[in-house]
């Protein structure tokens, strides 16, 4: 299983990491071999195998619509690297 | 060449629990900027969601409103993308396995009722909201920097998919009208559009008629009224046709309906491709609802608005036009349904009245009708005074405008402006002698054929009741007098 | 003996019996502490005045009378658990300076039954990692070979219980996170079954997989903890709710007719030969205490290490978008938006973690989850069938926890793969969501070996008394690291 550069590239943008050349270099290379030792999955027949998301059988864990205290905003906004106003600040969306 | 519009429609309802759909925050809307915010809705490191039963119930309760089939398996699924208004980085939504699905919902178009089918209906939760300030403020594309308050983070929602059944701007507004109108029966949202808890997206593409290949499909969004969605998709077929007769194509793109300019307008494209990488949420467990559960939810729903219109046409011998008027508001049609309970003779009678001189206030007051000094008792009770000839139609406007500021009983009004008609034929005949008298010369002018003045005397004789003689016995008598 | 040398249970009964303060011994351990901190760096945060305020605290409470299960004991918290107004960092330069506002329930369970919280433990960065070499605050070094690594993620709390720098800590489990740093210095560790501990403010590496489980001095410390940590909590959705038992009382029953199961797909060509003589030792040593040894086959476990590895980095990649610069944690600047988010995603995170995080937005990206995570989570249901299907013979299972004992620092940091290798006994108890823990069991050239028992679903007790049993009857083979080495290095290092 072989990816190529640019396939690397888009992942990178997918999960928003800037990558120097040397990084787009090594994650290629080392994602290729990782993804092909999984390739082993493909020797086995899963066509009747249904995907299992939880490990135990559990159903509806529902919470009563009961208010409960919000932290006040000074607590809210006491990790925020930059804030303004009551608010967390971005900068601007391109 | 003849080209026929395709408009599908996705829109965005908060539904009004008590708290947000994985958190015990309050939803309560205008509150300052976060401060309905706890670890959980914030996306804290460690923080774990727990679904709001009553969103399940709520969500539930829309898809039977609108036809869905309510799904007995479901699950909640993970939305990736990055926006600063979605603190997670994810949204906890449905996929494919969403909690109703194939319904429909009927509008009223040209050529008759209308049949809208509705894909999907899946919960999720809301993201935060974003102010773009700084620079051109307000507008996203030209704002230095924006602010970030997370109080709406979280709040449930449901997003009702359409199929594209619709083919006309007029189509989608009565779509939405009447989608609109059944959650508000309901009780499941304000669906108030300015706050934002109900919102539209449409998708809009044209094709030469009679084509089974459909045409390339725009998104309009940030129509934020119905007649905005209407205007905005009626532009937007305009322009698509403008284009495919200038052979120009049509791109796959996101417009915006640009209220200033009354024009659509396109988005900046977001860098790439969406790639939401959708997987099944590890942190909830599945939904899964009993056949009885979902029965029950069936039968806790109100009568809805397309079966009361036509219960008050079988019930109440209304016109289908006067039906859906009172229908179109659950208030206005409870508090009819009061009015001809207090007096079931005229129900007619009393929907006139709503539908002219209370409707008329209701609109210069713009308050809920109950919450007006006039009840549905007193209007029955009124349209009964003229019924038996108490009053007259003339003097029941007046005692109406009384009991509308005041809230008194008709009856009281009447009594203490001693305003009874007048139906002694001894009391009319008098009066109708005093005019003859009085007006000699007038009398002779109609004897000799001048008909047009006959009204005038039957008004002197009122008057000279002041204003309280049947008009119908002044009218009979007073043509018996001169016509001997 | 010292005593911070104490187990849990011995110092707990030492201070509820007035023996002993909680402030005595809260800081004796201080000094204890800071002569081997500077050796080994089993801690990001030693919060040693938050912890003297609290024994102090405790003592007074401890005056009235109450009784509790942890009274005025100091314990290590895994730096992935949220403390309230205490530094909390996974390790990562992207949390370096985050205060939550909220404490994890695992946390609060321990302070509510009278633990004092002495500090946070180094980790792998966001627990990702088999050797504490990815923390972004340096190496810990392990008690027992100071050249070695002391195992991960939970590397710092294994050598914090392995030195007596806490008499207990709290661990967490993906992967092996808790079993592996265990068997590697020496001590006792349990990842419950999945759902058996909250996982409210465990700081998520993959949802799907994460346990809280305890590291400690002893077996009957380890139940003691089970004790205090185990329960239903209405914050977690996927916390079990099953009857609170008492972990403690069993472990004293004798193992007559216990029958375990020998699986063998974890007796590997190329696994240490020392590694294969000790287990084959317990094994018998089992035998003597009066259990039935089967030997049972799970063919799929081979498939284990693919599974986790799609399914673990998909998660993660999912639970890992949040530290976007926006609302906590490093910020990094950028002209917009999307740049501010590259530049501090990409300066925030080390290179286990952004591969982990490539390697997971990959697996999920359109096109490719059929391929991968849908095919992971089918291969998932079959391992876990596998265990349901062995556990209707045996009562447990005995393995080895690791194929080798610790490593070298730098040993397998080049490359990836044969450091996922390194937890290939570990992962598919995760798969399966199973309870397992894994005790000290011999050594190799000095260096501790695990032997992991592996339980069936919410069945604790069972691997814990087996476990238990195994220590009482092998108590004189038991070795110390040498402290006196570790505090000299110490000196050398200040």
């Amino acid at each position: 299983m072989d990816l190529s550069y640019a396939e690397v590239r888009y992942i990178a943008k997918l999960a928003r990491l800037e990558l120097s050349e040397k990084e787009v270099e090594s994650y290629t290379a080392q994602l290729s071999t990782v993804l092909e030792y999984m390739q082993q999955l493909d020797e086995l027949n899963l066509k009747d195998v249904e995907p299992l998301t939880h490990v135990f059988q559990m159903q509806n864990v529902f919470r009563e619509d009961k208010v409960a205290m919000s932290l006040p905003q000074k607590q809210i906004l006491q990790n925020g690297p930059e804030v303004q106003s009551g608010h967390f600040k971005v900068p601007q969306i391109l | 060449m003849n080209y026929e519009p395709v408009i599908g429609l996705e829109v965005h309802v908060e539904l009004k629990t008590n708290t947000k759909l994985f958190c015990g925050c309050s939803t309560v809307f205008g509150i300052e900027a976060n401060t309905q915010v706890c670890p959980v809705c914030l996306g804290l490191p460690g923080t774990l969601p727990v679904i709001n039963a009553k969103a399940i119930e709520f969500a539930a309760k829309v898809g039977l409103a609108l036809n869905c089939t309510v799904a007995t398996h479901s699950k909640m699924d993970r939305k990736n993308y990055f926006y600063p208004d979605l603190p997670k980085a994810y949204q906890i939504s449905q996929y494919d396995q969403p909690l109703n699905m194939n319904g429909y919902l009927e509008i009223s178009s040209s050529s008759g009722t209308k049949r809208i089918k509705i894909v999907r209906i899946h919960l999720e939760e809301d993201a935060g909201k974003l102010v773009h300030a700084g620079g051109k403020a307000g507008r996203l594309d030209a704002s230095e920097y924006s602010l970030v308050d997370y109080n709406r983070g979280g709040v449930p929602l449901v997003e009702i998919v359409s199929a594209p059944d619709l083919n006309s701007g007029e189509e989608a507004y009565e779509y939405l009208t009447s989608l609109k109108n059944i959650l508000l029966y309901i009780g499941v949202s304000d669906c108030n559009m300015e706050e934002g808890s109900l919102r539209c997206d449409a998708n809009v593409s044209v094709h030469p008629k009679g084509s089974s290949v459909l045409g390339t499909k725009v998104e309009v969004k940030n129509m934020n009224s119905f007649k905005f969605c209407k205007q905005a998709i009626e532009y937007e077929i305009k322009r698509q046709i403008a284009r495919l007769e200038n052979h120009e194509a049509i791109l796959q793109e996101s417009r915006l309906w640009d209220i200033t300019e009354n024009k659509t307008r396109v988005m900046r494209s977001k860098e790439e491709a969406h790639d939401y990488r959708y997987f099944p949420e590890p942190d909830l467990v599945p939904i899964i609802l009993s056949s009885e559960w979902i029965d029950g939810i069936k039968e806790s729903l109100p009568e809805l608005p397309s079966e009361k219109q036509k219960r008050f046409i079988q019930s109440y011998q209304l016109s289908e036009y006067d039906a859906k008027v009172l229908v179109n508001d659950q208030s206005i049609a409870a508090w009819y349904e009061l009015a001809v309970q207090a007096y079931p003779t005229n129900a007619k009678g009393i929907a006139n009245w709503m539908m002219g001189d209370l409707a008329a206030q209701l609109n210069e007051n713009k308050t809920d009708i109950f919450k007006l000094k006039i009840e549905p008792q007193h209007l029955a009770e009124l349209v009964e005074l003229i019924d038996q000839n108490v009053i007259s139609s003339k003097q029941a406007k007046d005692i109406f405008l009384e009991m509308f500021q005041t809230g008194q009983f008709p009856k009281m009004i009447v009594k203490s402006k001693n305003l009874i008609q007048i139906n002694d034929p001894l009391i009319i005949e008098q009066a109708i002698s005093k005019i003859i008298n009085e007006y000699s010369q007038i009398v002779q002018q109609y004897k000799s054929g001048k008909q047009s003045v006959f009204g005038f005397l039957v008004g002197k004789t009122i008057q000279a009741t002041d204003g309280k003689a049947n008009p119908k016995m002044v009218n009979e008598m007073l043509k018996k007098n001169l016509d001997v | 003996m010292n005593l911070e040398q104490l187990s849990l249970t011995e110092i707990s009964k030492k201070i509820s019996n007035h023996e002993v303060s909680s402030v005595e011994v809260t800081e004796n351990l201080i000094r204890h502490i800071e002569k081997t901190e500077p050796a080994l760096h089993s801690f990001i945060t030693v919060t040693a005045d938050l912890a003297l305020d609290a024994a102090r605290k405790f003592d007074e409470m401890n005056i009235k009378g109450e009784s509790f299960l942890l009274g005025g004991v100091p314990i290590a918290i895994k730096d992935l658990l949220c403390t309230k107004n205490i530094k909390t960092t996974c390790a990562s330069r992207m949390l370096e300076n985050f205060v939550p506002p909220y404490t994890a329930t695992a946390v609060e369970k321990i302070e509510q039954a009278g633990g004092i919280i002495i500090g946070k433990t180094n980790m792998d960065e966001f627990a990702m990692g088999s050797s504490t070499e990815t923390s972004y605050f340096g190496k810990t070094r392990n008690p027992w070979d100071l050249d070695c690594v002391p195992g991960g993620s939970s590397g710092g709390s294994a050598s914090s219980v392995a030195a007596h720098q806490a008499y207990a800590a709290l661990g967490s489990d993906t992967g092996g996170s808790i079993r592996q740093p265990a068997a590697f210095c020496g001590i006792v560790g349990l990842k419950p079954t999945y759902g058996m501990v909250s996982r409210f403010g465990l700081i998520a590496f993959a949802s799907s997989l994460d346990q809280v489980g305890p590291m400690t001095k002893t077996v009957e410390d380890a139940a003691l903890l089970m004790n205090v940590l185990s329960g239903y909590d209405s914050k977690d959705s996927t916390s079990a709710q099953v009857p609170i038992s008492d972990f403690v009382m069993p472990l004293k029953k004798n193992l007559k007719g216990m029958k375990i199961g020998v699986p063998k797909e974890f007796f590997i060509d190329g696994m240490d030969l020392e590694v294969k003589a000790s287990i084959e030792k317990a094994i018998t040593q089992l035998e003597q205490l009066g259990c039935t040894m089967i030997p049972v086959s799970l063919p799929h476990t081979k498939y284990s290490l693919s599974v986790y590895y799609i399914i673990a980095p998909a998660e993660a990649s999912s639970n890992l978008g949040r530290y976007d610069g926006v609302r906590y944690g490093l910020r990094t600047p950028g002209d917009n938006l999307n740049q501010m988010y590259e530049k501090t995603r990409s300066s925030g995170f080390g290179a286990e973690v952004k591969r982990r995080i490539m390697l997971g937005t990959y697996t999920l990206s359109s096109g490719y989850y059929d391929a991968y995570y849908l095919k992971a989570m089918k291969v998932r249901r079959l391992i876990k069938s596998e265990f349901d299907q062995v556990f209707q013979k045996v009562d447990c299972l005995v393995t080895p926890t690791t194929p080798t004992p610790a490593f070298r620092f730098g040993e397998k940091t080049q490359n990836p793969l044969s450091m996922y290798l390194a937890d290939i006994f570990t992962i598919s108890i995760n798969i399966a969501g199973v309870p397992a823990i894994s005790i000290p069991c011999g050594f190799s050239k000095n260096k501790p070996i695990g032997l992991q028992l592996i339980g069936k679903p919410f069945e604790e007790s069972t691997i814990l008394q087996v476990a238990y049993q195994y220590e009482q009857s092998t108590l004189s083979n038991q070795l110390k690291p040498n402290l006196k080495k570790i505090e000299e290095f110490s000196k050398n290092e200040l």
